[in-house]
């Protein structure tokens, strides 16, 4: 995937990217590369799946406790991070479509709205939801300390929640890294075009992914009460 | 006969995989520690693994000895209560020898599960012959397979800081609330060792993924889907379990490392939560991972009872689907290890389930039998092998039924009769076929031939010892032995006396099989590129193979099991005479 030559800068990167000697043709290359990581989604899926299944379970098992733990949760800003995760999911896929029509400026441009959706998110999510919940005492479980919890199992309500979105953040943060250095690869070598855009893509494909994981936590944690 | 080129074809010869570099022995280092090539990286999984099976295998005699006599309190000259029969003296009191024996069987089984079996074929035998057979240069993501190796590598150095760090008494099923709350040692090494099967778990999903593009995308020209070998068959059916169970047991490990260091709540009755979900979560795992440890063992046994019967292979689309039907109903059964602990309508539907699996099973079972049905049957060790793998796994599979009853599990459960189950599915199918395969693809490997006799007796060793030690724990289970624990009423001492002694016997032989192969690499003969007149395409390949498997893409032209029709490479026509043709009108068999 890497193997641009640096010193000649005479063509933008996407053209003077050769394929490794193991696969017959480029093409070949960009379809393995495309079920690799399809096949790697399915895996993140399933991790997910996993904390899903907890949550129903627990639902099922304390539903007061999970009704008073979604009350404390503000519709407004989990409203406004799902548009933000929206808006991401659609630049990056523009960002993908100017390095098919070899775009570069509009390719960029995506990309940093992109990315700087990635970080309105993350600082929206840690600045007005778990800061001041955190510093309140409603925390996972032994951590809990917030003498109004309306029902005694809440911690493990909270439990459910930090978990989830901990490990949905924690995506958010990779994601955005891989979109940086595929801004980095653009800026500095043109990397990607028409006939080369392998790594972009896969990394929108993550993008995706994350956004597609949130679309489900949002309802399930904020909306059903 | 066919157009395959073979190495002699022209004049220019590359060097073996094998071949040091220039500059002495940092060099050679260097090129091994950064090599992306799929043959260097599945010699250096196999040294891996061999090492902890050692380890692990020593800590499983060290339990065996334990066992030889139960643990009594007598009263000594001076008639002072003492307690007799602890080997284990590592504690300050009786109980917490106790302790010690918990982490040893504990070390034995997440060692040998975790770092042994689970990865044990794919990343060894799979790395080095899968693209050797699909006739492919490497495997699709070279590099993502080094980042696998050193993935593995992490995992194994923090299962080995647990250990150092006075180990784990949880066993290696690291049952909640156990594990999480309460487990007598520190957390930290709870911690250490789930995170170490965790980060485990990530090496299994990239090399599984990596298998799966490889076959989809790098056959050689002419190789369609069914003109593959069985082994990738069962390397494909195997990464599929891989990629698709191996995420939930991450979650489960990864909740459960905070539940142990925040006490989150979400295992832990005392806080509301439910440690039976644990148990489906990790089961959910578990259960289709007992697949990966035994489809490359199948694998195995498909290619060593073709090549060493010379008989192409008895239904093999049936063995190549039994494969992937074992793949998909292995994921509906995870229930029957809590039959115990859950209603009964579901335990009635995870029985039935269960008994579902033993249908695929069998059919590759009569599959293999029927291919040595008048075979002309080589009698040496990787046929040895292949038929104690077929005596041995038969045993494991039909002792799995009762278990999978719901009346005969309430009393087989958590006793001897399911370590003997699972033992001789896990050892005598997976380990044996695997040792079976590394005698079998030894010479393309090392380019060494190993003491055929030595292997042969090694092999008779190891089947002796091994049924001495386990067919014993059968009985036991079915008279009421509980599995985990340090002593026993006197009643069953002679059948723990002979296990012990069976289990001395196995161990012996296995080092026999590990002489053998030390001999064969200072002083072996050297290997021809076909020792065994085998048709697929690693058998095209010099031994050991050259740097880049082949010096032209091979183009396949004919099956990997047509030996009714085709001379093996690099053979001499004489020695493989093909079968007179049948008089018109006339049907094979
Ligand atoms: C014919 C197919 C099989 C059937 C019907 C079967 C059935 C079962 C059942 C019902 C149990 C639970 C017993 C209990 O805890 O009460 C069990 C345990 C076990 N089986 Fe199998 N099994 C089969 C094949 C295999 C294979 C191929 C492997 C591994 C290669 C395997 C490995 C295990 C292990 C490791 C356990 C015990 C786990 C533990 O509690 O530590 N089984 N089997
Ligand atoms: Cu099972």
């Amino acid at each position: 995937m890497t193997t641009i030559d640096t010193h000649s800068k005479r063509q933008p990167g996407w053209k003077r990217y050769a394929f490794a000697n193991h696969f017959r043709n480029a093409e070949d290359e960009f379809d393995a590369c495309k079920l690799g990581f399809w096949l790697f989604l399915a895996t993140e899926i399933l991790l997910f799946a996993g904390l899903f299944c907890a949550y129903a379970m627990y639902r099922v098992k304390f539903p007061e406790a999970f009704a008073a733990g979604s009350h404390h949760l503000d519709i407004r800003w989990g409203g406004l991070n799902t548009l933000v995760l929206l808006v991401s999911s659609f630049t990056v896929a523009m960002s993908i479509r100017c390095a098919q029509l070899d775009n570069q400026k509009w390719l960029r441009i995506n990309l940093v709205i992109t990315i700087l959706c990635a970080f309105m998110f993350f600082f929206i999510k840690l600045t007005f939801e778990y800061i001041p919940k955190w510093s309140h005492g409603i925390r996972p479980g032994v951590l809990y300390s917030n003498p109004f919890a309306g029902h005694p199992q809440e911690p493990v309500w909270w439990s459910v929640y930090y978990g989830a979105t901990g490990i949905h953040a924690l995506h958010v943060l990779i994601g955005a890294s891989l979109l940086l250095w595929c801004l980095y690869r653009s800026l500095r070598y043109k990397a990607y075009g028409p006939t080369h855009y392998t790594m972009l893509e896969n990394s929108g494909l993550y993008w995706h992914l994350v956004d597609v994981i949130w679309i489900f936590l949002f309802p399930l944690l904020y909306l059903i009460h | 006969m066919t157009t395959i080129p073979t190495p002699h074809d022209h004049g220019h010869h590359e060097g073996s995989y094998l071949t040091p570099p220039k500059g002495g022995f940092f060099a050679a280092v260097i090129q091994w520690a950064t090599t992306v090539d799929h043959k260097k990286l599945g010699v250096m999984y196999t040294v891996a693994v061999l090492s902890l099976f050692m380890v692990g295998g020593l800590a499983a005699l060290l339990v065996r000895v334990e066992l030889w006599e139960p643990t009594r309190v007598v009263l000594n000259e001076a008639g002072e209560a003492v307690t007799t029969g602890q080997f284990f003296q590592l504690g300050k009191t009786p109980a917490e020898n106790y302790t010690w024996y918990n982490r040893f069987f504990t070390i034995h089984g997440a060692i040998m599960v975790f770092l042994v079996i689970v990865p044990g074929v794919p990343a060894t035998l799979g790395n080095f012959l899968l693209p050797l057979m699909l006739g492919a240069k490497d495997v699709a993501f070279p590099r993502l397979n080094l980042l696998s190796w050193y993935i593995y590598c992490t995992g194994a150095l923090f299962a080995i800081l647990s250990l150092i760090n006075t180990g784990v008494d949880t066993g290696w099923t690291f049952y909640a609330p156990y594990s999480s709350s309460h487990a007598a040692n520190t957390y930290n090494n709870v911690v250490l060792m789930t995170t170490a099967a965790f980060i485990l778990g990530f090496s299994s999903i990239l090399t599984g993924l990596n298998f799966i593009v490889t076959i989809h995308k790098l056959r050689c020209p002419g190789m369609g889907w069914f003109d593959m070998p069985l082994f990738v068959w069962a390397m494909y059916a195997t990464s599929i379990i891989q990629v698709l169970a191996t995420p939930v047991i991450g979650i489960t490990l990864l909740l459960l490392i905070f539940e142990r260091i925040f006490h989150v709540g979400i295992f832990d009755p005392a806080m509301g939560g439910d440690p039976v979900l644990f148990q489906h979560f990790f089961w959910f795992y578990s259960h289709p991972v007992v697949y990966v440890m035994i489809l490359p063992g199948m694998g195995i046994a498909s290619e060593m009872i073709a090549v060493h019967a010379r008989k192409p292979i008895f239904g093999y689309r049936a063995i190549a689907f039994a494969s992937l039907g074992i793949a998909g109903v292995g994921f509906l059964v995870w229930g029957h290890h809590m039959f115990t602990a859950m209603g009964e309508l579901a335990s009635t539907i995870f029985s039935a389930l269960t008994f579902f699996v033993a249908i695929p099973t069998a059919v590759k079972v009569f599959n293999w039998i029927a291919t040595l049905y008048k075979g002309s049957i080589a009698f040496n060790t990787p046929m040895l092998y292949a038929l104690t793998f077929l005596f041995l796994f038969s045993i494991g599979g039909l002792t799995g039924l009762p278990l999978a009853t719901l009346a005969t599990d309430m009393h087989l459960h958590d006793s001897y009769f399911v370590v003997a189950h699972f033992h001789y599915v896990m050892m005598g199918g997976t380990i044996i076929a695997f040792i079976g395969g590394l005698h079998h693809w030894w010479p393309k490997i090392t380019g060494k031939m190993y003491t055929e006799w030595v292997g042969m007796t090694g092999c008779i060793m190891v089947f002796i010892g091994f049924n001495v030690t386990f067919f014993t724990q059968f009985f036991l289970g079915t008279q009421g032995m509980p599995r985990r624990y340090a002593s026993y009423i006197d009643e069953f001492q002679t059948l723990h006396q002979i296990s012990t002694v069976g289990s001395m016997i196995l161990g012996a032989g296995m080092f026999v099989q590990l002489g053998n192969f030390l001999h064969s690499i200072v002083a072996g003969k050297k290997a021809p590129p076909n020792p065994w007149g085998g048709l697929s395409l690693e058998w095209y390949a010099d031994s050991p193979p050259s740097e880049h498997n082949f010096h032209h893409e091979p183009i396949l032209t004919h099956g990997p099991y047509d030996y009714e029709d085709v001379y093996p490479p690099h053979c001499d026509p004489a020695d493989f005479p093909l079968p007179e043709p049948l008089p018109a009108g006339a049907k094979h068999h």
